[in-house]
């Protein structure tokens, strides 16, 4: 069954055009991954869905309902979190206030804050730290912790490796793995040995259309198809 | 589960603060003349009127020219129902309660219109609102007493000649050769209503909602990702803010019986709100009590002081003539860049910075 539809969405900021014809289906449970060159649209693809950008015409189906027009707080209680490119966490707040603003009326469920402690221990090892005062890595433990502080249908994660040492990518791939059993992982991701760990199916996006749609396993095995698509060879 | 990370900076803060909190409760003892004890209600009050512009500029970031608008609503409740009904404490309460009345009706009103727009369209709106009331109330002389305000007087427990414990002889008691009598009564009525309100800004920003407030400050988008309506946040903070100082309109109404466009409503007071929190320091709360402290001094006894200086340093070129007490005005305007210039974040935030766990 699929969680999510986009049907002929397009996106326009100011007067250019990013997306032009963005149809994809996102099947429910594990990592889906969203490939694709610098620029293609994979970014403005994740916040049209969250409502950060209109997507206008085309449409935006969750579960069956239209969430196109609503707006992006509305989105997010429908049960879609969205960890950005920037890793969008709140630098003057502690690492606890950071989490206690994700949680459901400001109150952490203590098996859940285990739970996160477990995948990030670095998290609860800088609980009273502003979040400014991090390390990369560690703002974007905090980033995707923020994003399964309550249960989420769809987790919306934007370049998560950028910039990471291989290490924290690894233990990354780790959390991803065992986030992806609960909730949909909808990863945007340029490292694509990372993403072809973790992906059960997959899509290209070029000059703001989807070029390809299959699963992970036919794509990594089709180097042909990689190169002219991701322009791996190069 | 929240703790704040305190720096030694942040202590100090508090401590200074802590020691205003306890010069401001043992004032009428500690000095013993009516302007300084005119000075103190004024610092309280100014307390509770910069920490809920705090509210708004400091951890939302909204820009506002309305404030002194929402203060003299609270001013004018008060003043018009004890003008009318006379002293006692019914008008006092409902003057607080429409003046509070008022202040929402018109804060949610241009919050919903306009805080959906850019912060200099906002900031003008606000401008504009406060223009027209400023105009209708110097305007509408039978309700307002127009451009002359209106005189009244205070419940009869805050009356100079009441009497709050008497000796044997019938006699006002007195304690550290203080009077125990109304205008003491007047001043702690003062007191302890601007510390209420200021505990409760305080308690209000270190709540789950005052850290999603700091979260919309820092980032708007983030904040409405995670699910916030960022709008509805601050019309309700704008709300709040607006009854806060409303509230601090109408204990100074009560302390000053008389309440007029000048005292309530002017643009004068709206620079001093921003002075004094820039001064202080945004997004502390703290440093609502440090700029309103330091302004409301600066104001009262910058001109005595430099008077003083002028005359010590007769005989010396220029420095008596540049130290003039006319002159107050522009040393202030000078001690204002030296502190922005030395503490970018106000006093409060830039010593809070200091030794802030990297």
């Amino acid at each position: 069954m699929s969680l999510l539809t986009l049907d002929h969405m397009k996106t326009d900021i100011g007067q250019y055009a990013v997306l032009h014809d963005v149809s994809l289906t996102v099947p429910e449970g594990g990592v889906f991954v969203l490939l694709g060159r610098n620029g293609a649209g994979k970014t403005t693809t994740l916040r049209s869905i969250m409502g950060l950008w209109n997507a206008s015409p085309g449409s935006v189906k969750f579960r069956g309902q239209d969430i196109t027009q609503l707006h992006t707080a509305e989105i997010a209680k429908l049960g879609i979190a969205y960890v950005p490119e920037n890793m969008g966490i709140f630098g003057t707040l502690t690492v606890d206030e950071n989490l206690v603003l994700a949680a459901d009326k400001g109150r952490i469920d203590p098996v859940r804050l285990k739970r996160i402690h477990e995948l990030f221990p670095a998290l609860e090892r800088f609980r009273d730290k502003k979040a400014w005062s991090l390390s990369g890595g560690q703002k974007q433990m905090l980033s995707v912790a923020r994003a399964i502080m309550e249960p989420r249908e769809l987790i919306l994660i934007d370049e998560p490796t950028k910039g990471l040492a291989p290490a924290i990518v690894d233990s990354m791939g780790e959390a991803f793995r065992e986030i992806g059993q609960d909730s949909t992982i909808l990863l945007v991701e340029q490292n694509f040995n990372f993403a072809r760990k973790l992906g059960r199916d997959m899509a290209v996006i070029d000059d703001g259309r989807v070029v390809h749609q299959g699963s992970m396993e036919a794509f990594a095995a089709d180097t042909g198809l990689q190169d002219r698509l991701l322009g791996l060879a190069m | 589960m929240m703790n704040q990370t305190q720096t030694t900076g942040a202590l100090t803060i508090k401590l200074i603060v802590l020691a205003i909190g306890a010069l401001l409760l043992f004032a009428p003892f500690l000095f013993q003349d009516v302007r300084s004890l005119e000075v103190a209600a004024r610092i309280c009050i100014f307390i509770v009127l910069v920490a809920s512009y705090d509210l708004l500029i400091g951890y939302t970031g909204i820009v506002s020219f309305a404030h002194t608008m929402f203060f003299g609503f609270g001013a004018y409740g008060a003043a018009i129902l004890l003008k009318g009904m006379g002293p006692g404490w019914i008008p006092v309460i409902l003057g607080a309660l429409a003046g509070v009345g008022v202040s929402l009706v018109f804060a949610i009103a241009i919050g919903l219109l306009s805080l959906r727009v850019k912060a200099i369209f906002f900031a003008m709106i606000t401008l504009a609102a406060a223009s027209v009331v400023l105009v209708l109330v110097s305007q509408m002389s039978g309700l307002t007493g127009g451009e002359d305000g209106i005189t009244y007087k205070a419940p009869d427990l805050f009356k100079p000649a009441t009497k709050l414990l008497t000796d044997d002889e019938g006699k006002v008691v007195r304690l550290w050769d203080v009077r125990l009598n109304g205008k003491l009564a007047a001043y702690y009525f003062v007191f302890a209503t601007s510390l209420i309100l200021f505990l409760l800004m305080l308690r209000f920003t270190t709540s789950p909602l005052g850290t999603v407030l700091k979260a919309i400050r820092e980032n708007e988008q983030r904040a409405e990702a995670i699910g916030y309506r960022v709008v509805a946040y601050r019309t309700f903070v704008f709300c709040l803010s607006a009854t806060m100082a409303s509230l601090a309109g109408t204990i100074y109404a009560v302390w000053l019986k008389y309440t007029g466009p000048d005292t309530a409503l002017s643009f004068a007071i709206m620079i001093d709100i921003l002075l004094m929190v820039v001064i202080g320091g945004m997004g502390t709360m703290w440093g609502a009590v440090i700029g309103a402290v330091l302004l409301v001094l600066a104001q009262y006894y910058l001109r005595d002081l430099m008077g003083a200086a002028s005359e010590a340093m007769a005989g010396i070129p220029v420095l008596p003539n540049l130290l003039a007490a006319d002159r107050w005005l522009f040393w202030l305007g000078i001690i204002f860049i030296l502190l922005v210039y030395f503490f970018p974040k106000g006093i409060a935030g830039t010593a809070m910075d200091k030794g802030a766990a990297k």
